[in-house]
């Protein structure tokens, strides 16, 4: 089998220019929600936007724009709701994320005949993935980008301890709103590549391999970008060798690449004792 | 000569969720002051010191801040040390960055930290005690080491108050002992408030009282009396003065039986 041979098609080199973006994109909201402890609401938010993704099918509109509104929505809802406590932040995400799925549901089932668009949906097909999606993602990448660079001290310092920073007159508020609407916007675009049911795989596998290797977040979001980009190359290869669906295999390599990291501290840990 | 005052608070009332824990306060807290805040749990220490530190929004009254100009502003200097820390210890950050949080409000949010203001992260560092622990990520300190740090993070921006809440809890006899030499001596240059359930340790270093229970009650000396434990309405637990440390149990209000629920 070549291995060149599959870098001269066009649909492979969208898909590794997804791969990229996928990889800045998530490395940055991956290694933010994993310190900050929000994978649940990230989960939430990621199977709320289902519900847009049946509804966007229905009435025939553009997916993305379907995911997005439910996604945003749901996440400002949890933000603003964790902000009064009377609320139990966990069950309301328990309910938004089942809300969206069931909306979802139901809008495929009224919708007639087979729904392909669907299916990619909940499994992702990074292979297929539009010059339109490409261009939003990258666009996703430098407003992100931007953002950390930006407001990196104040976004640590309420990521660590929020009450301590507003003493600061720190904008906590536009900084927490802000992120959660970063985290929405990069879930949507993610599920080209891996899918509803995967997505938060591609944002939580690299960074938790990468605090095996550093305990600071700036490392943290850099070593993430690094690993999660070898993860969607490699797993994008293996899925084009053993032909199996990209999405899944690129998340199997993810957590590959984090045994063996684990494995290495594990051997150095034993060598040196 | 007088004292410029550096805050004033009147008919103060705060809270959560708009129901008052703290209401009708009034305090002028003047340059130089030491003042330790007491009073019974729940009575409302913590949310008193936030809202000083603007954590709290108050819900009525006045909470005015002055300059050491004498000038009123918005944003005063001030220093703050939550009481136990309830962060999280697998956060991914260094004891170097969360000192530098501590020179946020200097800095302006759109800036970043320089040269120098790592520098004076690490004279504090230094000056506690603990700069080799300057790039530990804080998960892996002990309980007073951690202590220390949030010190240092309080008092980095060289405050003109400082806003303490709880500072020996962790702390082990050592650094218990060096913490209040410390805040003697910053205390020649800034003003502390300082809650303290340690009401023995109290008398020796502050220079006023101030009570909580629901209202405030302010005592301009550190003696502790009879009037102030009338306001707890429960015995505690004193310390006399002497050459041998020795305690002395104060007697039970007339009204004990009252408390037997305690």
């Amino acid at each position: 089998m070549n291995l060149i041979e599959p870098f001269g098609y066009v649909f492979f080199q969208h898909a590794l220019l997804a791969s990229v973006f996928s990889a800045i994109i998530c490395g940055f909201i991956g290694a933010y929600i994993v310190s900050r402890r929000m994978v649940f609401i990230s989960g939430g938010i990621t199977h709320a936007s289902f519900g847009g993704m049946g509804l966007a099918y229905f009435f025939g509109f553009n997916y993305l724009l379907g995911a997005a509104v439910f996604a945003l929505v749901s996440a400002l809802v949890v933000e603003y709701l964790s902000k009064r406590t009377e609320v139990r932040e966990d069950s309301a995400i328990g309910m938004l994320w089942s809300l969206g799925m069931a909306i979802g549901i139901i809008f495929t089932f009224l919708s007639p005949g087979y729904a392909p668009n669907l299916m990619s949906g909940l499994f992702g097909s990074i292979l297929a993935v539009s010059n339109t999606e490409l261009w939003l993602m990258a666009v996703l990448a430098i407003i992100i980008i931007l953002f950390f660079i930006q407001f990196f001290p104040a976004i640590l310092a309420v990521a660590f301890d929020m009450e301590y920073a507003s003493t600061h007159h720190i904008p906590v508020n536009f900084i927490n709103y802000s992120l959660i609407s970063l985290i929405a916007l990069a879930i949507v675009l993610n599920i080209r590549v891996s899918g509803i049911i995967l997505v938060l795989a591609m944002m939580t596998i690299p960074p938790v391999t990468a605090n095996l290797l550093t305990k600071r977040l700036k490392p943290m979001i850099l070593l993430s970008i690094a690993l999660g980009l070898a993860g969607n190359v490699l797993g994008l290869i293996f899925s084009y060798l053993l032909n199996l669906p990209s999405g899944a295999t690129i998340i199997v390599t993810h957590i590959l690449i984090f045994g063996i990291v684990r494995l290495c501290i594990s051997l150095r840990e034993t060598h040196t004792a | 000569m007088t004292r410029n005052k550096l805050i004033e608070i009147s008919d103060l009332s705060a809270g959560y969720y708009g129901k008052p824990v703290i209401y009708h306060i009034h305090l002028t807290v003047y340059e130089g002051d030491f003042i330790g805040i007491i009073g019974p749990n729940g009575g409302g220490k913590t949310t008193f010191i936030k809202t000083i530190a603007g954590i709290i929004k108050p819900l009525s009254g006045m909470l005015i801040f002055y300059s050491p100009e004498g000038q009123a502003i918005e944003k005063p200097k001030l220093g703050y040390l939550p009481q136990v820390n309830t962060f999280d210890k697998s956060f991914p950050i260094s004891v170097e960055e969360v000192v530098l949080t501590g020179l946020l409000s200097a800095k302006g949010r759109l800036r970043r930290f320089r040269a120098n203001d790592k520098e004076a992260v690490h004279e504090v560092l230094e000056r506690l005690k603990i700069s080799h622990l300057a790039s530990k990520p804080i998960g892996e300190l002990s309980g007073g080491q951690m202590q220390r740090v949030f010190l240092a993070r309080a008092i980095v921006s060289q405050p003109w108050i400082l806003l303490l809440d709880e500072p020996s809890t962790y702390a082990d006899n050592r650094f218990e002992a060096e913490l209040y030499e410390l805040l003697v001596q910053l205390n020649e240059k800034m003003t502390i408030l300082m809650v303290s359930h340690d009401l023995g340790m109290i008398p020796s270093y502050i220079k006023s009282i101030a009570c909580v229970n629901g209202t405030l009650h302010y005592h301009p000396t550190p003696e502790i009396t009879p009037e102030i434990l009338r306001v707890y309405n429960c015995p505690i637990e004193l310390i006399a003065h002497g050459i041998v440390p020795h305690r002395v149990l104060s007697t039970h209000q007339e009204n004990s039986s009252t408390n037997e629920s305690h």
